[in-house]
């Protein structure tokens, strides 16, 4: 396999930055325009939430923003539309992350096809068991050229991050701490026991931190233990202060990299 | 036909366990010793017993001969409403602490509906002196006061779930959100048989005793140990499954699954599953469920918070898949009424959420020698207040 994602990681080592919005959010139409302006500012990698009802895995400011961006009329279809020309205009690798039951409603294999043809790069699934990837969707994201990424945990036994890696390419999403997103209770870029245990096993696929990371420090603090970080929860919250969509987000990735 | 789950966790194509990462350790510790910790004979003595002397089973089978001559059947009641706390709900909760005090735990949480998982919950919590947090909807807070007040009593802390349609789908995902957060020391007790494998298996055992009984029971007072049909409401399912546990296997025996059907099935304000539902992925579980064309999960509606649910349990989704259950819906005004025709013809006030399955039994078309066992899944306490308003009996 090789796409944008594997490109990125074998031309820059560290100090990688990744941000997450909610597609929809503020505005219906704001997706291409976000995922320019964060370009222009720098940021190394986007991943584009389709929002979904439910997101279990997520903490009050994406359920937020999930929520008005569905209300805004978002779909997955509509973000295809959104999405179809951007290939004319930016390079940067593209992830779309989400839940999995939009997807299984809007066609496993057809989604995939979809993604693949815009030319998104990675397919982040949290509800997603790694057991039925393996079982029935490897080899479509695979056909595709779509890396899936996983996410590990500081509770996630070796032997399943050993499986993990093997089965998963791009990167591996290490979830900072046990929470949900966008916890900022300060334990969460803390553990360096597990993050240097994770170093330590010389995985195939590169570490990016995410969950918790809000600011310079947490963002220093991840790139210290991994390839870089992955910042969603605080970004989102950038993007509700008063201004235009360019002045925050440039405001926003200047106050990390600073 | 196979009706139990499989090494996968499935029920046909229902099922699994479709959870974030987070969750893996905890569900997996679970999936790899629920059974075995269930077999114990340590576990199943401590279990029968509670079961005995605490909760108050085995509970009665009455038949119901007012309600058998107006319907020109032969109709039996199990009087799971007899249970401490009032409902079938602690047959799961007494099993699941069980396991939560053998698996290491300190901390419980739950969901809740109408509350009376809530309550079954706070109070073994109560029993065995360990924490309990509860979320529960915002507006089934309203509407189910007494039960919030028994919580708060048993030591439980409430927590209100203001996300969505604040009811019962909307506490689950705060439920499981808290679980994400505390991983080491917290235990989840799911009150139906819904969520990731083993739970809907894990649950559907635990309130198998309902069916076990049903047998002993049935035998003595019909000379066989099966009843033609029996009926039971679904929300999750986690009554229906227990009654229906045992008779899985047994095609004489026909299952009927009652749903509410709120305003109508065709109003936009119902909460009949297999109706209005598709194939879908809910609180960890694929099963049927009510969504949008594009998968976001849509706000049912029930006068009944128990049955308030956009899914069901997948061993329910099977079950309506391959016709093994019969599925029916009924709407609130119909349950109203059940409330009363049993109310006035046995003296006995059911919960909302039984009015269901009361409401159906005069469309089975039963024969009068059939044998036609309600399963009267909980008593109408919590409910009060709803039926002073709707019935005017000051008027």
């Amino acid at each position: 396999m090789n796409n944008r994602i594997q490109k990125l990681f074998a031309e820059k080592q560290q100090g990688l930055l990744s941000v997450y919005f909610t597609a929809g959010y503020p505005n219906l139409n704001d997706t291409v325009p976000i995922i320019l302006e964060l370009e222009k500012n720098g940021v190394d990698l986007i991943e584009v939430g389709m929002p979904f009802s439910d997101p279990l895995a997520d903490g009050p400011t994406i359920q937020q923003s999930s929520e008005i961006a569905i209300r805004n009329g978002m779909t997955i279809p509509l973000l295809f539309e959104q999405l179809k020309d951007i290939r004319e205009k930016t390079q940067i690798p593209l992830v779309l992350m989400g839940y999995l039951n939009p997807v299984m409603q809007y066609g496993v294999e057809r989604f995939c096809k979809k993604a693949s043809e815009i030319g998104i790069d990675g397919i982040i699934l949290p509800d997603l068991p790694l057991s039925d990837y393996v079982r029935e969707y490897k080899e479509l994201f695979e056909q595709y050229n779509l890396s899936k990424v996983f996410l590990v945990t500081p509770q996630t036994p070796e032997q399943r991050i050993r499986e993990i890696d093997a089965q998963s390419n791009g990167f591996v999403y290490m979830v900072s701490s046990a929470s949900t997103t966008g916890s900022t209770s300060g334990k969460s870029v803390e553990n360096t026991g597990y993050f240097e245990r994770l170093a330590g096993l010389e995985l195939r696929n590169p570490r990016m931190i995410g969950f918790g990371i809000h600011d310079k420090e947490t963002f220093q603090r991840a790139c210290n233990h991994s390839r870089g970080a992955i910042i969603g929860s605080a970004f989102i919250k950038a993007l509700a202060k008063e201004g235009s969509l360019q002045e925050n987000i440039r405001t926003f990735v200047q106050s990390l990299r600073n | 036909m196979k009706f139990t789950v499989d090494d996968y966790g499935f029920y046909g194509k229902f099922g699994g366990a479709y959870i974030p990462e987070m969750l893996y350790p905890n569900v997996e510790e679970l999936r790899q010793n629920y059974l075995k910790i269930m077999q114990e004979p340590d576990f199943q003595e401590e279990f029968q017993s509670l079961l005995k002397d605490y909760v108050g089973r085995p509970t009665p089978l009455y038949f119901a001969k007012r309600l058998s001559e107006k319907y020109n059947t032969k109709i039996y009641l199990k009087r799971e409403d007899l249970n401490h706390t009032g409902a079938h709900k602690i047959n799961n909760t007494v099993g699941q602490i069980l396991l939560a005090k053998r698996l290491g735990k300190t901390r419980i949480i739950a969901e809740t509906g109408a509350g009376q998982h809530g309550v079954a919950t706070a109070t073994v919590c109560a029993l065995m002196g360990i924490e309990c947090v509860v979320y529960m909807g915002e507006v089934d807070i309203k509407r189910q006061a007494p039960n919030v007040a028994r919580m708060k009593m048993l030591g439980a802390s409430v927590v209100p779930a203001t996300s969505g349609s604040k009811t019962l789908k909307d506490a689950t995902n705060e439920a499981i959100r808290d679980w994400i957060n505390n991983p080491e020391n917290t235990y989840y007790i799911i009150g139906s048989v819904v969520g990731p494998h083993p739970y809907p298996d894990m649950v559907a055992r635990f309130q198998s005793v309902i069916s076990e009984e049903m047998m002993a029971q049935l035998q003595e007072k019909e000379g066989r140990d099966y009843p033609d049909y029996v009926v039971a409401c679904v929300g999750g399912g986690s009554n229906a499954a227990g009654a229906f546990y045992h008779y899985l296997d047994r095609p004489e025996v026909k299952l009927v699954a009652v749903e509410a059907a709120g305003l109508g099935v065709d109003s936009g304000e119902s909460a009949a599953t297999s109706v209005l539902g598709k194939e879908g992925i809910i609180h960890g579980s694929r099963t049927l469920l009510m969504q949008t064309e594009d998968g976001q999960v849509t706000e049912p509606y029930s006068i009944s918070a128990g049955l308030d649910y956009p899914g069901v349990g997948p061993l329910h989704a099977h079950l309506f898949d391959t016709k093994r259950a019969i599925f029916e819906s009924v709407t609130d005004e119909e349950a109203l009424q059940a409330v009363l025709e049993l109310t006035r013809l046995e003296g006995i006030i059911p919960a909302l959420e039984t009015a269901h399955a009361l409401a159906a039994v005069g469309r089975l078309g039963a024969k009068p020698d059939d044998v036609v066992v309600v399963n009267l899944s909980g008593r109408g306490d919590k409910d009060l207040a709803t039926y002073l308003e709707r019935f005017h009996f000051d008027e």
